[in-house]
């Protein structure tokens, strides 16, 4: 029989709808899969079996009466952390909000729910999305399933690695400067930030609300449009909302998979992003794209976008400045955590307490950051002056998508860390975002695949590609017609190379006994980890509140 | 240079109501200078004939109809998440201390 989690969501889709598998089986399958790995990968903070397997059946219901509520009616979704749900609780990586229980559902959410979607938890990420590694969320770090002892990137760590280790076909994500196109280089999987505005905020929780951009995050490009085709679209309660009518971008995806979709094609290489900062196999990897766009009859020419140069510093200005104002909502009154000095309090020492036990040290880090850039006497030449660099980058895209249709980078500069390495050095976490974080300043789509694996390491390397504004179906039919091509090249796609940590992991069947001498040698490295149960919350790693001394 | 000190960073924290042990200062202080340094670069760039963009995809007047719509949260859904509640309403801890 199929492996159902090796099944992408476009088969599943098939597959239910020509009754030869069930939602119930699918989800269950999944829910297993959960079970058995992600001890190891950590992907999911919270799982409920109970909720899931209502949703499939209630799935197979419609099915059986002849009205399933779209093609994906039944295929199971992974939810990252930072969207609201009402029936789990949605922390955002942050103990502040442990255990909390929105009144609400995202409405990215609601479209999944609409759609018949069957919701199978909710996904690791870095605290309130602050982060590249998704070490920095408070109830520990996700596993690279590619090499359990790496990052699986950040902020959205734990929806690529579900995805990545077969725990959920696709998964909703969140980009910031990187949060879902990263994790996508980093793990061998698909990333896409829409257009700023193009799928609603709404329930998902604000980091910079000029930046932030919820997407999916798949195994496949045409996953990836299938998911957004569900979840994008004009939403009244977004006020930045764009009301454009969408194309369908499952079709685009389609469209570009079909031989020939490349020709003529106008792609765009950034000369900026080459050199020292970037890993050879990276650039190896990158370079064998563009040759085999070229050979699909793609013209490439190279760009120029000077002002890329001073993308990280803005960001790192207008980043912290909107998150120390958007987190001023965890106030110890409303929602959340709360903390009573000794011998109790004013309202202020009471939030001041709480808000030193329920924020990790990069939140504290980019709050403080934010509120020195926002003071009087340093607004001007700090967050002001951040604003101007965001309209000199506009320009620079504004004059290369003249000349071209796309613009090609390598999605980041290298492959996955080890954990740890880079936790205590904010500024070389910061750099990894160099390539993804102009697209969030400008408001533009890009888009990651799998480009291949690095040859010095082994682990995957993604390429990106940028549009202009309200141009994301062009992103899916590029990407789609290169990962056909890739897949051609490999035989089959990239996650097909994964190396099997099943064997690393206690499987169902053994998961309550003691791992087998055998089992044992290959969990070298996770022997002293003890299992983790992936029912519930878990609790904060007790090493993570002292860690970088803030 | 950054004027990160010390006592900014005391300030600073007292203004986001983030308190910090005197270890967290030193370190912040630290690490706080050295990002500003590499941030504070955007002023070199940033001349003063180009705008600023506040949004990337800038829209005007989103307005609704002034109806009352059904989904607005209802006062229990709204205190379902306070710490702490007196009937209807947030309640709030002291507001003035004691030598106020």
């Amino acid at each position: 029989m199929t492996d159902l989690t090796r099944q992408t969501a476009a088969q599943l889709a098939t597959a239910l709808a020509d009754g030869s598998t069930t939602s119930l089986a699918v989800t269950q399958a999944h829910l297993d899969r959960i079970a058995a790995v992600d001890g190891a990968i950590h992907a999911f903070l919270h799982v409920n079996p109970e909720l899931s397997l209502a949703a499939a059946a209630a799935s197979d219901a419609r099915r059986a009466a002849g009205s399933p509520l779209s093609e994906l009616d039944g295929v199971p979704l992974a939810i990252k952390d930072v969207l609201v749900t009402t029936d789990m609780p949605s922390t955002s990586g942050s103990k502040i909000l442990e255990g909390w229980m929105s009144p609400y559902d995202a409405t990215v959410v609601t479209r999944a729910r609409e759609a018949g979607l069957v919701p199978l938890g909710k996904t690791n990420m870095d605290e309130f999305a602050m982060g590249s590694s998704t070490e920095h969320s408070a109830y520990g770090p996700t596993r690279n399933p590619w090499d359990t002892d790496r990052i699986p990137g950040g902020s959205g760590g734990g929806s690529a690695a579900a995805v990545a280790a077969f725990e959920a076909p696709f998964a909703l994500g969140s980009d910031t400067g990187g949060s879902i196109r990263q994790p996508a280089h980093i793990t061998g999987t698909v990333g896409m930030k829409p257009t700023y505005g193009s799928v609603s905020r709404y329930g998902a929780i604000a980091l910079a609300s000029s930046l932030d951009q919820v997407g999916p995050c798949a195994r496949t490009v045409l996953d990836a449009a299938l998911l957004h085709d569900v979840i994008g679209g004009y939403d009244r309660h977004d006020s930045t909302s764009l009301k454009d009518a969408w194309p369908s971008f499952a079709e685009a995806a389609r469209k570009g998979a079909l031989p020939g979709s490349l020709k003529g094609l106008r792609v765009g290489v950034v000369s900026q992003y080459a050199g020292e900062a970037f890993q050879a196999g990276v650039m190896t990897r990158f370079r064998e794209s563009l040759d085999m766009l070229a050979t699909a009859g793609a013209e490439i020419v190279e760009v120029s976008l000077p002002s890329v140069e001073h993308a990280v510093a803005a960001y790192y200005l207008i980043l912290p400045a909107e998150a120390s104002s958007n987190l001023a909502k965890f106030d110890s009154v409303r929602f959340g955590m709360r903390v009573n000095p000794a011998g109790g309090g004013t309202v202020e020492q009471v939030m001041s307490a709480t808000r030193e036990a329920g924020f990790g040290p990069e939140v504290k880090r980019r709050i403080i950051l934010g509120t020195y850039a926002l003071s009087a006497g340093y607004y001007d030449a700090y967050y002001g002056s951040a604003q101007k660099v965001r309209t000199l980058i506009q320009r620079d895209f504004d004059q290369a998508f003249a000349s071209v249709d796309v613009l090609a980078t390598p999605t980041a500069p290298t492959t996955a860390w080890k954990l740890g390495e880079k936790l205590n050095d904010p500024l070389a976490m910061y750099a990894q975002d160099i390539a993804t974080i102009p697209a969030n300043l400008a408001g533009i789509p890009g888009i990651s695949i799998p480009s291949g694996l690095a040859p010095e390491d082994g682990l995957p390397v993604g390429i990106q590609f940028l549009a202009p504004a309200r141009h994301d179906a062009r992103l899916y039919e590029v990407a789609a017609g290169l990962e056909s091509l890739l897949e051609a090249s490999w035989g089959g796609p990239l996650y097909a190379q994964a190396p099997d940590f099943d064997t690393a992991v206690p499987t169902q069947s053994t998961r309550s006994a003691v791992p087998t001498q055998s089992t044992r040698s290959a969990v070298s490295t996770q022997s002293t980890r003890s299992a983790v149960p992936t029912q519930s919350t878990r609790s904060a790693s007790p090493t993570q509140s002292t860690r970088g001394g803030a | 240079m950054s004027d990160i000190s010390e006592d900014r960073v005391r300030h600073l924290a007292g203004l986001a109501r983030i308190n910090l042990t005197d270890a967290e200062v030193t370190h912040l202080t630290a690490e706080l200078s050295k990002i500003v340094d590499v941030v504070a670069t955007v002023s070199a760039a940033a001349t003063d004939d180009i705008p600023a963009t506040s949004h990337p995809i800038p829209l005007s007047n989103v307005y609704r109809d002034d109806v009352v719509t059904d989904d607005v949260l209802s006062t229990e859904q709204a205190l379902s998440g306070a710490p702490e509640r007196d009937g209807a309403r947030f309640k709030v801890s002291a507001i003035l201390g004691e030598e106020q």
